[in-house]
């Protein structure tokens, strides 16, 4: 199938390009999270033991399920680019949307750099040259990341889904490399994993490793941003995200499986490359050398995915004039929201070039948690102000409002998880947001068009 | 080969930097501030899209 992309400018009017279908959502979704089963999830053993690291796969798991479940619900409903900020302003109400917007941009921007921070060190870590600096290879993945992103999301998100495929079939070989349906030959669990050493730190460390657990699956609900490009967001949206959410939860249990059955966890604890390490266990260069290219597959497809979606975010801030409209400038022949692409590029050079991998990883994590506990009071006040049957819903998640209170009591649990690790990061980050608000509330909302921004053609909200 | 790959990453950098910067001049001076900037939240793709299939 090939897309005509010549008639860019309709009269004069120009928008984005509806392009796309739920592979490309998958490719959205889990290629933003699966460099997270690469690296980062790996770090929650150093908190509480490899079983704790097992245990908030599961329950971490639960929490982003629910995630799942509630995003597809609203988005299927709230198809605009912008995700969860187009929910918040037409459910909660601007302020809410602002910051909602502002997490998502933080959240995506951070792992972007997270993303080519892992790539730039994981090349210099193969290469093992003297004095050879990581800078080239993270400004080489940004800079030809935002140009792809520049040229189109067709081709944005069909390069996301080949290399995200690759990236989760590497995971799936090695794990069948390692004779998975045998202990002893590669696999040595019942030694590594002992009732001694499970859980070192007994379940105090379990709540702490719930802030690398986030890792296995954090920006799964980034899919929600490409609903003003999908053909059809209320089959494909659901489809797309639920379709991730299955994929990740496999993967996430099969590299479980595989690292602790062969690395210590002092060691899993604390290495940037488990899988990576977990083939080089193995003795095959073949296996290796494949798992080095996943790795950097992943940390592409996890940059790509969230140049994508903090552009979007951004962009509709300023079509709704919460930031200058200027930033919703859509390129007439591409259809992309490209003076958003360019404005955040060097955004994300700068702190790629000065920040370390811990601090990007947190603000990350922390922006995502923040709008996790924004989403479980959003669907609650969804179903409360249009209940079912009120409004026509492209899905409808299940067992409401379980989903719900299980996403905020976990919300709950890992700020309380952060606080023990990064207490002052996220004290900073909470005041950052109150000033911001303070700032939008009392000067920037004037500049906004406030009938023009609710755009569903909604019946009124029960009660009002 | 590795320094060389390292050369090459910045001079890829540099390329692609600079041509979106001729691309955004380009297409900030040849349409409108009102065109660029016409795209509503909400708003069904134009029903004249061609897709070739």
């Amino acid at each position: 199938m090939t897309i005509a992309l010549e008639p860019a400018v309709h009269g004069d009017k120009v928008s984005l390009l509806r392009v796309l279908g739920p592979a490309h959502v998958w490719a959205l979704g889990v290629g933003i999270v699966l460099v997270g089963e690469f690296t980062g999830w790996n770090f929650a053993a150093d908190k509480g033991g490899a079983l704790a690291a097992l245990i908030v796969c599961w329950v971490v798991g639960l929490l982003y399920t629910s995630v799942a479940m509630i995003d597809s619900e609203v988005t299927s409903t709230v198809a605009a680019a912008g995700g969860q900020y187009a929910q918040a302003k037409h459910i909660v109400g601007p302020l809410m949307a602002f910051n909602v917007a502002l997490f998502l941009v933080f959240a995506y921007t951070m792992l972007e750099v997270s993303d080519a921070i892992l790539l730039g060190d994981t090349i210099v870590a193969k290469a093992g040259v003297e004095g050879l600096n990581h800078n080239a290879f993270i400004a080489a993945t940004i800079v030809t990341l935002a140009w792809l992103n520049y040229r189109g999301v067709l081709m944005t998100l069909n390069v996301n889904f080949v290399i995200t495929a690759v990236a989760y079939v590497s995971i799936v070989i090695l794990f069948f490399s390692v004779s998975p349906w045998t202990q002893g030959a590669v696999l040595k669990l019942n030694e590594l994993v002992t009732p001694g050493n499970a859980l070192p730190y007994g379940w105090i460390g379990v709540i702490a490793a719930f802030q690398f657990g986030i890792w296995y699956y954090l920006g799964i609900e980034g899919t929600t941003q490409a609903a003003e490009e999908v053909r059809s967001p209320a089959r494909s949206l659901p489809y797309g995200t639920m379709a991730g959410m299955i994929t990740l939860l496999i993967a996430a249990a099969m590299t479980w499986y595989v690292c602790a059955s062969m690395m210590p966890w002092e060691y899993l604890g604390t290495t940037y490359y488990p899988l990576w390490d977990a083939a080089k266990l193995t003795g095959s260069p073949l296996l290796e050398n494949l798992l080095f290219i996943a790795t950097l597959l992943a940390a592409l497809a996890s940059a790509n995915g969230c140049i994508n979606d903090a552009a979007r975010a951004w962009f509709s801030l300023g079509r709704d004039r919460y930031l200058p409209s200027w930033f919703a400038a859509v390129h007439p022949k591409y259809r992309t929201p490209y003076r958003s692409i360019l404005f955040l590029l060097p955004i994300a050079l700068a702190f790629a070039f000065i920040a370390d991998l811990n601090q990007a990883i947190t603000f990350s994590i922390l922006s995502g948690v923040l709008q996790y506990t924004f989403m479980s009071i959003n669907i609650m006040m969804f179903r409360k102000k249009w209940p079912l049957g009120s409004i026509r819903r492209g899905y409808t998640h299940p067992f409401h409002p379980l989903p719900a209170i299980v996403l905020f009591c976990l919300c709950v649990v890992t700020f309380f998880a952060i606080f023990l690790g990064f207490g002052s990061q996220l004290i900073a980050m909470v005041a950052f947001y109150f000033l911001i608000s303070l700032w939008f509330h009392f000067y920037r909302y004037k500049f906004v068009r406030r009938g023009a921004q609710f755009t569903m053609p909604w019946p009124k909200p029960q009660g009002y | 080969m590795w320094t060389v790959l390292s050369y090459a990453s910045w001079g890829i950098s540099i390329v692609l930097a600079l041509w979106m910067l001729y691309d955004w001049f380009k297409i900030d001076t040849t349409f409108s501030e009102e065109v660029l900037t016409s795209s509503r939240e909400g708003e069904l793709e134009a029903v004249s899209e061609k897709h070739r299939i």
